[in-house]
C-alpha cells in the first residue's frame, strides 16, 4: 500500500480503475465537498431571500416580499438602473475600441510594437484597488465635472470600465484572428472590396463569435465591478454593488440577499443570451464540417 | 503583416482609440499616482510634489511592515491551501466522463459569474456569530446534551479575524486555481500513466513522478492566478476581516477615505504594484529557465 493512494490498489491488471485514477472514491468525495461548500453560501442566500422573516436563520415560510420592497427601494432601483447603464455604455466602447485595436494589432507592424502590447497588457495585470485610487485621484486632479445631469453624471465610471475591459475585449478578438485566412479579405480585396467593405462583409461575421464573448465579459466586467467603481463613483452615481455593500456593512437582512439575487439573475441571464447568441454560428460549422467543409 | 506605412490613415483609425484610452484613462491616472508618491501633504486637498522619499520610507515603519508581512503571509497560505484543494477537484474533472465532466467544469465556472461581493457578503450568513455553522453547533450541542455539563452554547466567532479572510480568499478564488489545473491534467498523454504503471510504479510513484511534474504548467498558472489578486485583496478583508485583518488594501483605501493622506497612499499602491510585477517577473524567469532546459534536453 502507498503512502498517498492516489489510484486506487493495482489488484486489476487489466487497467480498469488504473487508467482512470481519478475515480478513486475519496478522491470523488472530496471533490464534492468541495463543490458543494463551493456553491452552498451562494444557493443558501438565494433560498433565505424567499424566507418570511427577519431573523435569517430559521425558515419561517415562502415570501416574496422582500423582492417587492426591494424594487420599491427607490436608491436600490437607482443603483440597479445606473448599474445597467454603465454597463450597456461601456460595453459598446469596449467592443468598439477593443475590437479595432485588436484588428491593428494584427494587420500591422509598427515600431514600439512591443511596448504596446505590454501597455495593453497593464489593465489585466496591476491590482483593483490600484487602478480603483488612481482613478480617483485622477478625476479628482483634473476636475472632472461632477455635478452633470444624469447619463453623463455616470461618464467617469463609464470611461474607468471601458479602461479595464477593452484589453480582454482585444486578446479575445486577437485569439479570433489568428484563425483568419488572409485569402479570404485577399479575394474580397481582387473583387474590388475597399476597406470599409472587407471590414463590413469579411472581418465582422468572421468575428462575431469573438465580439459575442468579448461583449458578454466586458458586460459582466461591469456589472460586477466593484472596487474601481467605489473609488469612481460619488454620493449621486451609486452603483448595484456599491449600494450592496453599503447595505452590507449594516447587517444580513432577506432585502439584501433579495437584491444579491437580482444582480446574480442579470449575470446569469446575459451569459445565457450571449451563449444562445453564439450557438448558430457554432451549429453552422458543425454542419460545414459534416459536409467535409473546411472548417474556418 | 504589413507595414503602418503602407495605410497610414486605416493605422490611425484603428489604432488611436485604443491608445488614446489607453493613455488617458489608465496610464495617465497611474503616472498621477506615481508622482503624487514622491509629494508632501499640505493642507487637506494641497499637494506639493516635492520629490521627496518620505512616504515610501513611511511603509517600512514597523506598523506598516507587519502589515505587509501579513498581506504576503495569507497569500501564500491562500494560495497554498487553493493548490492543495483545489488539484484534486481539477484531476476528478480531468478524468471524469464526458457527461459528468460538462456538470463539473459547469459548477466550476458558475462562481466566475457570481459577484464576488455577493459571494463574500453569502459568507458573512454562514460565520456570523448568530448564522448557519453557530446555529448548526448549537442544535448539535443541545442535542448530544452538553448543554446539561457545561452551560449554555457559547456561538463561536468566525468573523473579523485571519481565518475568515483566509477562507474568504481561498472560497473566492478557488475556481480560478483548478480551470489551469484541470486544463493541465487534461492534456496530460494518459499512455504514460500506462506505461509507469506496467514499469511496476506505484500508483503514488507514477502520481509523484509522472502526473505532478507533467502539470507543472497548471499548478504555476493556478500559482499567479490566485497569488497576484490575493495580494492586492481588498474587499474580501475589508468585510470578513475588519481591523484585525486588515491587508495592504485596506490600508491603502484608507489612506485615500478616511485617513486623506493621499501621498503615502500612492506610494503603497505603488509598492503593491511593484510586487505584482515582480511575481510576474520570477515567472517569466521560470518559463524562460525551462524552456531553455528543453531545448538543451532535445
Amino acid at each position: 500500500m502507498s503512502i498517498l493512494p492516489f489510484f486506487p490498489r493495482r489488484a486489476d491488471k487489466t487497467g480498469g480503475p488504473l487508467l482512470l485514477p481519478g475515480r478513486a472514491w475519496w478522491l470523488k468525495g472530496l471533490t464534492a465537498l468541495t463543490l458543494m461548500i463551493l456553491h452552498a453560501p451562494i444557493v443558501v442566500m438565494m433560498i433565505f431571500s424567499f424566507n418570511d422573516s427577519r431573523r435569517n436563520v430559521v425558515w419561517h415560510g415562502f415570501t416574496t416580499k422582500y423582492y417587492i420592497q426591494a424594487l420599491h427601494d427607490p436608491a436600490l432601483l437607482e443603483a440597479l438602473v445606473n448599474s445597467l447603464t454603465i454597463a450597456f455604455v461601456s460595453t459598446f466602447l469596449s467592443l468598439i475600441v477593443g475590437a479595432v485595436t485588436a484588428l491593428m494589432l494584427w494587420r500591422f507592424r509598427f515600431p514600439g510594437k512591443g511596448a504596446f502590447e505590454g501597455a495593453m497588457a497593464l489593465p489585466l495585470v496591476v491590482p483593483d484597488i490600484c487602478m480603483g485610487v488612481a482613478m480617483m485621484v485622477f478625476f479628482a486632479t483634473i476636475g472632472w465635472p461632477v455635478h452633470m445631469p444624469w447619463p453623463l453624471s455616470l461618464s467617469n465610471i463609464i470611461a474607468a470600465h471601458v479602461a479595464f475591459s477593452f484589453p480582454f475585449v482585444t486578446v479575445i478578438v486577437r485569439a479570433r484572428l489568428a484563425h483568419f485566412k488572409r485569402e479570404w479579405e485577399e479575394a474580397a480585396r481582387d473583387l474590388g472590396a475597399g476597406e470599409w467593405r472587407v471590414l463590413v462583409d469579411i472581418m465582422l461575421p468572421f468575428l462575431k463569435p469573438a465580439l459575442v464573448a468579448g461583449a458578454l465579459l466586458a458586460f459582466t466586467l461591469s456589472l460586477d465591478d466593484f472596487v474601481v467603481t467605489f473609488f469612481t463613483s460619488g454620493p449621486e452615481t451609486v452603483t448595484l454593488p456599491v449600494k450592496i455593500y453599503s447595505m452590507v456593512r449594516f447587517s444580513v437582512t432577506p432585502k439584501v440577499n433579495a437584491a444579491s439575487t437580482i444582480l446574480i439573475l442579470l449575470t446569469v441571464v446575459a451569459t445565457l443570451i450571449a451563449t444562445r447568441l453564439q450557438r448558430p454560428e457554432e451549429t453552422a460549422r458543425a454542419e460545414m464540417a459534416a459536409q467535409g467543409g473546411q472548417e474556418p | 503583416m504589413e507595414n503602418w506605412r503602407r495605410h497610414p490613415l486605416v493605422f490611425w483609425a484603428m489604432g488611436l482609440p485604443g491608445t488614446v484610452w489607453l493613455i488617458v484613462f489608465f496610464l495617465l491616472p497611474l503616472g498621477f499616482v506615481w508622482l503624487m508618491s514622491f509629494g508632501e501633504k499640505r493642507g487637506i486637498v494641497d499637494i506639493a510634489i516635492t520629490g521627496t522619499l518620505e512616504n515610501y520610507l513611511r511603509a517600512f515603519d514597523p506598523v506598516y511592515l507587519g502589515i505587509l508581512f501579513k498581506t504576503v503571509r495569507i497569500s501564500l497560505i491562500v494560495t497554498i491551501l487553493c493548490i492543495v484543494i483545489g488539484y484534486p477537484v481539477a484531476y476528478v474533472i480531468a478524468f471524469s466522463s464526458k457527461r459528468v465532466r460538462t456538470w463539473l467544469l459547469l459548477a466550476i465556472i458558475l462562481p466566475f459569474w457570481i459577484n464576488m461581493l455577493i459571494r463574500t457578503y453569502a459568507l458573512i450568513a454562514v460565520f456570523r456569530t448568530r448564522g448557519y455553522v453557530n446555529f448548526a453547533l448549537a442544535w448539535l450541542y443541545d442535542t448530544v446534551g452538553l448543554d446539561v455539563l457545561f452551560g449554555p452554547f457559547q456561538p463561536l466567532s468566525m468573523l473579523y479575524n485571519e481565518f475568515a479572510v483566509i477562507f474568504g480568499i481561498v472560497y473566492v478564488f478557488l475556481p480560478f486555481a483548478v480551470l489551469p489545473m484541470y486544463a493541465a491534467i487534461e492534456r496530460l498523454d494518459r499512455s504514460l500513466l500506462e506505461a509507469a504503471a506496467d514499469l511496476g510504479a506505484s500508483p503514488s510513484r507514477t502520481f509523484f513522478s509522472v502526473t505532478l511534474p507533467l502539470t507543472r504548467s497548471g499548478i504555476t498558472s493556478a500559482i499567479l492566478l490566485v497569488f497576484i489578486p490575493a495580494l492586492g485583496s481588498f474587499l474580501i478583508p475589508e468585510l470578513l476581516g475588519g481591523p484585525n485583518a486588515y491587508m495592504l488594501g485596506n490600508v491603502i483605501a484608507a489612506q485615500f477615505k478616511k485617513a486623506n493622506d493621499w501621498p503615502f497612499g500612492a506610494a503603497l499602491s505603488f509598492l503593491l504594484m511593484y510586487a505584482t510585477f515582480a511575481v510576474l517577473a520570477i515567472r517569466s524567469l521560470l518559463v524562460g529557465r525551462a524552456s531553455t532546459e528543453r531545448e538543451e534536453i532535445r
